[in-house]
């Protein structure tokens, strides 16, 4: 691996962990209450397993950068790194998409099965969790960007023998 | 004699034990996309037919009931329209090249079908997993409800039409690692054929 290749795995990787990093700050972070009818209304992240999920995922997809971060990649530690590369692109991948999923039902309500849309009661929350869910997209275009790499400079995949 | 790739025969010798384990090889492909459109197929066919209708008594007066019908249909949740689109979408590829898988090398250029097949594999592993997830946070939601939210359950009232759903899902992520599986062979495969030169040498 010449040293250009490595300078660039090293920081798109540590662009992908500041990524997943910061979605899962903003969305641990994010709560709201409102008074609706004299009940308190409350929304945290917690509530909802799927956002439980996504910060799950973006945990340990930073966890695994961290660790990674230093390592050098020569011929079987780099395939190895490449097998993970793709295993948590694919965690990110499913996470952002059921968040987007359930967001949808939290902004826009789905009439059919009855159930009210709550970010007209709680902005705040609303607010931090599409930003949350932002970072969560970049964080997964990041990874699949760093896979796209490390298949070149690791595997030699994109070249055309004549 | 010196051979050429790893599948070729040689010139002169014995064929036969050389040549059974390629047609071993030579099936898996074909089975394992058998398997996944299989799979996805089934995950579409059951969640595009998916509904129930359910008549509830909403009042009574005198002797006559009012009756109110619900319908729930799989095109009210957007999570579940994109899960029948993606693995429908995916299906068709299987297909596709399944077919390919025959007669895909008279259609080829220095061997560019390998690329474009494992780029076409990835995407579609990104789409169906994507699918398959957002439906079954979806079938969680309206399985168990969100009290926070005061969205109530639905299932209780609609089982046949969650347990459909859960069948779908279930297809779908076993079509998802069908997927992965033939995405990592056809990467091995990309390479034998780069190191070896010769485009030939997989069926």
């Amino acid at each position: 691996m010449t040293l250009a290749n490595r300078i660039t795995v090293f920081l798109l990787r540590l662009l992908a962990l500041g990524a997943s990093v910061a979605a899962i700050i903003i969305m641990v972070t994010s709560h709201d209450s409102a008074q609706v009818l004299g009940m308190t209304f409350e929304a945290k992240f917690s509530n909802t397993p799927t956002f439980k999920y996504f910060v799950g995922a973006n945990i340990l997809a930073s966890a695994y950068s961290l660790i990674v971060l230093f390592f050098p990649t020569k011929k079987l530690l780099g395939r190895i790194l490449l097998i993970s590369d793709i295993l948590m692109t694919l965690l990110l991948d499913s996470s952002i998409s059921a968040c987007l999923a359930i967001a949808q039902v939290g902004k826009k309500g789905n009439s059919h099965a009855g159930w009210l849309p709550i970010c007209g009661q709680v902005p705040k929350f609303c607010d931090r969790v599409s930003g949350s869910l932002i970072a969560g997209f970049a964080a997964a275009i990041l990874y699949f960007l760093l896979l796209l790499f490390s298949f070149h400079s690791v595997l030699n995949l994109y070249t055309l023998k004549a | 004699m010196a051979q050429e790739g790893n599948g070729q025969k040689p010139a002169v010798g014995e064929n036969n034990n050389i040549t059974k384990p390629m047609d071993y090889c030579k099936w898996v492909m074909p089975l394992l996309r058998l398997l996944a459109f299989g799979a996805t197929i089934s995950a579409t066919l059951v969640m595009a037919l998916n509904k129930q209708e359910k008549t509830f008594v909403v009042a009574t007066i005198g002797t006559n009931t009012i009756q109110a019908t619900v319908k729930a249909k799989f095109q009210h949740t957007p999570a579940f329209v994109f899960f029948v689109v993606a693995n429908g979408l995916c299906s068709l590829h299987n297909l596709l090249m399944l077919a390919s898988c025959f007669v895909g090398s008279k259609y080829d250029y220095k061997g560019l079908r390998f690329y474009v097949i494992g780029i076409l594999d990835m995407i579609y592993v990104a789409l169906v997993s994507g699918g398959a997830t957002a439906a079954a946070f979806m079938g969680q939601l309206g399985r168990d409800g969100n009290s926070h939210a005061r969205w109530n359950k639905i299932c209780d009232n609609f089982d046949t039409f969650c347990s459909h759903g859960e069948g779908a899902i279930i297809a779908s992520f076993i079509g998802l690692l069908l997927m992965i599986i033939i995405t990592g062979i056809n990467i091995i495969q990309l390479k034998k054929v780069q190191n070896s030169g010769n485009y030939a040498i997989i069926p």
